[in-house]
């Protein structure tokens, strides 16, 4: 998975039938310093993300293996939303003192 | 698959069911001569790995059936074991490497 942090969402009405009730949130892409890559996903939202939230995204085949999106033309949902995120024993993210 | 090191940990309560209690963490992709490849990703784990840890794993739709519960969830890479020995030519990479702390 890739991490990346919401910032906005994308509204639709004409598009694939398989896409119709689907939550469209575009990502910015974030490095592993947790700083912005330039680098925007278009991903189906899974687990009730909002805009300022540090996600995790899962690509290709692997998009399609959920309720949500099975069967469906997807190719990236938003699976999580981060807590925490230590790296190098360092902490770069904490969600709730940002 | 790929051999990778670990090098972070992250943690998400609010996440797609069916991954509660699979650790997340954060792997740096190594190429044959050990030298960190392309950008990091986060992989499932499907074993008890930690930062600094020599792995390999699995990435695409694969990674989601080296889960140990749930296989029907949206996980693109899963670390799948530890890597003692890694010989590249005359090289043991496993044992060239230090892990970074």
């Amino acid at each position: 998975m890739q991490i990346a942090k919401i910032i906005g969402s994308l509204v639709a009405t004409q598009k694939d039938e398989g896409l119709r009730d689907h939550k469209l949130l575009v990502c910015q892409v974030h490095n592993h310093e947790n700083k912005p890559k330039d680098q925007y996903v278009i991903a189906v939202d899974a687990v009730g993300a909002g805009p300022g939230d540090l996600v995790l995204y899962a690509t290709g085949s692997s998009a399609r293996q959920t309720n949500l999106t099975k069967d469906r033309p997807c190719d990236a949902v938003v699976m999580a939303v981060v807590d925490s995120w230590d790296q190098d024993g360092s902490n770069v993210y904490e969600k709730w003192s940002e | 698959m790929y051999l990778g090191r670990v090098t972070g940990r992250v943690v998400a309560t609010q996440q797609y069911e069916g991954l509660e209690g699979v650790p997340l963490q954060v792997v740096q992709p190594l190429d044959e001569t050990g030298a960190p490849m392309g950008g990091s990703l986060v992989a499932c784990s499907a074993i008890s790995s930690g930062p600094g840890d020599l792995i390999h794993y699995v990435d695409g739709r694969e990674a989601a059936l080296a889960l140990p519960d749930e296989t029907f969830v949206p996980v693109d890479a899963t670390i799948l074991g530890f890597v003692e020995q890694a010989v590249v030519g005359n090289r043991n990479l496993a044992s060239d490497l230090e892990p970074s702390r």
